[in-house]
């Protein structure tokens, strides 16, 4: 878990690990990322569609919209870079070039407006620079952004939520974090009217799972695309 | 081009309209085939999956209707603008396959809009520019095919007005009906009653509203499960009476139905004395002409426009059936924008459940309230319903308390996922002279046909009605108890919608209108047109189940009078 991290080590050290380690993934090296299981670099590891720099930029901007916190895990834990991810290589693919663009563009934002790359700057700068971008403000920087950076933040906020809280299928919502997160008693695919009052008495039981853990599924094919 | 052995009828789509025609056609022994653009569906296909229904909008993706995305521009001095998704799908059964299946009868008013309103309140109370006329007839002639479509396809509901008996449990505003709907309604559940009960506070008059899903096991289908996958989902239990479960497997056992599937048809064909001669269409790359003595013309409002005014010819050079110049005139789109939502104090309890499950108010709607001190004619149904998944849940309103990410925001979708609600308003629309369909002059679809632009917007009455429906909905959310209550906003052009009417206007004046009573063309007697774009008015409730009674009362009409039509 994201706050389970040693004393001493910032999270900027762990995720400049986690750029290495996706480095050497790029290039198919593999055991040095090897560190403990959930870690910014053993999650960096299994990017397929982007880069390094982009997986460390993107983990460290969704740990800022659905952080980990008092309330629990967060995007990360969830793995939703993870599903946005496997959605580049699939249904999601025809956004790869708003990823590769924007996220350089905000990178560049960055460092024209405060110096460092988003990775590095302190907590308070990322949360003023992630709301120039939620804004639109950053895209009259011409640093780079297509259209507007208020149109890359919610295209960001939308696949974090896609990620975090849709079905586990899909590579997020880890350990079914999201639907926790909630309150949501799981998918069934029966609710009697039995069910319905002891949810509202507050006795039904959760009961998570993928909707392709029922056989009676076709599974989805973008999903298999992913 | 490969020429078909000719058949007695061909029916272009096999959704919500077409769906239902093939059945009495195929019945009277008249030989079928039904052209549909997708392919078959079944309970397995359809997961309780929001990402792939909801978030990436299968099974819309990658189908015919997707590659003729109508352009839309609020009027024609307004910028022109396209989406990246039909709202329509592709299918045997259609869009019926996946939609709430919300089945209501139109009001009684809602045939009478013209007549009903200069009665009561002067000629002058008709908007300007409004182009709407009295349907042809009244919804007496209608009722014996509402009825009909209730029990052959299978509609649960509370009757409000049993020849002329009044039910204080259903509908009190609704047309006389002969007998009772053929299933019970779909249950409620706490957060239902309780709104039900904050009405009756406001001395309203509560429902549960009409669905063509199973509230109990019907013609050897399951009753509804409430899952909770149903909107942009199929049934996995086949509970939703799409016409692919119903009434096209009745058709088929006739013997007297052929379908073919991965059909796009492309024009209707006129022979030397203007009657349709048949149909072109592209299966897999493959051009074919299907010959039919008769056409029945039952896409989606959109396509029923674009076919025929893609069908040019020596005798219609603007378009089949429109040297009028009427196609794709009258056009409509439901106003359903302009929402309200609300948080209450309490947990909902509304992870289960389906958007057709909830609560009605009628008092609001076309003219069952004075509007003698009003601004407008019309007005709005109220819909509040049990729809919750996870991701819309997270996507919910804040109400302005918190930005829309991080801790303080995780914290509040924490506390509050199950205590939003939105509400579901649908309002009167009027046709103007102003708003219309026609083809778009750059934008096309793969085989480079043009497709169709919209050039439409709201107008003072509908916005008039929207606020004044508004304002009943907050109030309503209030006695119930709500701490935050928002109103949204409408946009200036009409969305591409799921409710589109018009276009091929149905009405006694060819001057004015494409179809006759019958929805046969003024202009060639032997093309009929299925689906809400025969229809003048929206009333303030989904159009589908009007739209199945005038398809099959059109499809009765082609048997009954099989040598006088297509002879």
């Amino acid at each position: 878990m994201a706050e389970q991290r040693p004393k001493g080590i910032s999270r900027r050290d762990l995720l400049r690990t986690a750029s290495v380690a996706g480095a050497a993934a790029a290039v198919g090296q593999t055991g040095s990322a090897a560190q403990e299981p959930g870690t910014a670099s053993a999650r960096a590891a299994t990017y397929e569609h982007l880069t390094a720099e982009e997986a460390e930029l993107l983990e460290a901007i969704a740990d800022h919209l659905i952080p980990a916190d008092d309330n629990g895990p967060g995007a990360l834990d969830a793995g939703a870079v993870h599903y946005i991810d496997r959605s580049l290589g699939g249904a999601q693919s025809g956004s790869r070039d708003d990823y590769h663009s924007g996220l350089a563009a905000f990178d560049r934002y960055c460092r024209v407006t405060r110096n460092a790359r988003f990775v590095d700057l302190e907590h308070t700068d990322q949360i003023s620079a992630l709301l120039d971008m939620q804004t639109g403000g950053a895209s009259g920087a011409r640093v780079g952004f297509l259209g507007s950076s208020a149109a890359l933040f919610s295209m960001l906020r939308a696949h974090v939520l896609h990620g975090t809280f849709g079905d586990p299928y899909y590579g997020g919502n880890r350990d079914f974090i999201g639907w926790k997160l909630l309150g949501y008693p799981g998918p069934r695919v029966s609710v009697t009217t039995v069910d319905q009052r002891r949810l509202e008495a507050g006795e039904l039981e959760a009961e998570y799972q993928s909707a392709y853990d029922w056989d009676s599924f076709v599974r989805s094919e973008d999903a298999e695309d992913a | 081009m490969r020429r078909l052995p000719e058949k007695d009828v061909a029916v272009v789509g096999l959704g919500a309209a077409g769906g239902v025609a093939v059945l009495p056609l195929a019945e009277a022994g008249l030989q079928v085939v039904g052209l549909e653009a997708g392919t078959r569906l079944t309970a397995r296909d359809f997961s309780p999956d929001e990402i792939r229904n909801n978030v990436r909008a299968w099974p819309f993706a990658s189908q015919k209707a997707n590659r003729e995305i109508p352009t839309v521009r609020a009027t024609s001095r307004h910028p022109t603008s396209r989406g990246s998704t039909h709202p329509m799908m592709n299918g045997v059964g259609g869009t019926s396959l996946h939609y709430w299946a919300q089945s209501w009868r139109l009001n009684p008013w809602d045939f009478k809009t013209v007549s009903e309103t200069t009665r009561r309140y002067g000629a002058r109370r008709i908007p300007d520019g409004s182009t709407v006329e009295d349907w042809p007839f009244g919804y007496d002639e209608l009722e014996p095919w509402y009825d009909k479509v209730e029990w052959e396809v299978g509609i649960s509901g509370q009757a409000g007005n049993v020849a002329g008996s009044i039910h204080p449990t259903g509908n009190r505003f609704e047309g006389p009906r002969k007998r009772d709907y053929p299933m019970k309604a779909l249950r409620w559940n706490g957060f239902l009653e309780h709104m039900a009960d904050a009405a009756r506070g406001l001395g309203w008059n509560p429902f549960p509203g009409p669905a063509a899903i199973n509230s109990e096991p019907y013609q050897g289908r399951s009753g509804c499960r409430y899952h909770g996958f149903c909107d942009r989902g199929g049934c996995h239990v086949d509970a939703k009476n799409s016409t692919a479960v119903t009434t096209i497997p009745r058709a088929e056992q006739t013997g007297n139905l052929e379908i073919i599937t991965r059909a796009v048809a492309t024009a209707i064909e006129v022979g030397g004395e203007g009657r349709a001669s048949g149909v072109r269409f592209i299966q897999d790359g493959e051009e074919y002409f299907q010959p039919a003595k008769s056409v029945l013309l039952a896409s989606y409002t959109y396509e029923n426009v674009r076919l025929l005014l893609l069908s040019k010819s020596r005798l219609f050079p603007n378009g089949l059936a429109n040297n009028h110049s009427q196609v794709g005139r009258h056009y409509l789109s439901h106003h359903q924008h302009a929402p309200v939502s609300a948080l209450f104090p309490f947990d909902m309890h509304a992870w289960y459940g389906l958007p057709a499950q909830g609560v009605a108010i009628d008092d609001w709607a076309d003219d069952n309230f004075d509007h003698g001190g009003l601004d407008f004619v019309g007005g709005g149904n109220l819909w509040v319903m049990s729809d919750r998944k996870p991701i819309q849940a997270a996507n919910m309103s804040t109400f302005g308390r918190v930005p829309s990410w991080g801790s303080a925001w995780k914290a509040y979708v924490k506390n509050n996922a199950d205590r939003f609600h939105y509400t579901y308003i649908q309002r009167t629309t009027l046709p103007y002279e102003s708003n219309r369909l026609d083809l778009d002059p750059t934008s096309r679809d793969p085989y480079g046909l043009p497709v169709i632009r919209v050039t439409a917007q709201f107008k003072d009455n509908e916005k008039a009605i929207s606020d004044f429906v508004q304002d009943r909905m907050v109030e309503w959310y209030r006695a119930a108890g709500a701490v935050e209550v928002q109103k949204g906003g409408e946009p200036n052009a009409m969305p591409v919608s799921t409710h589109a009417y018009g276009g091929t206007r149905m009405g006694d004046n060819p001057e004015t209108n494409v179809v006759d009573r019958w929805g046969f063309s003024h202009e060639v007697p032997n093309l009929g047109v299925l689906g809400a774009s025969v229809m003048g008015t929206s009333g303030a409730h989904n159009p589908t189940l009007t739209a199945q009674a005038l398809a099959w009362r059109t499809a009765d009409r082609l048997a009954e009078s099989w040598s006088a039509i297509a002879g």
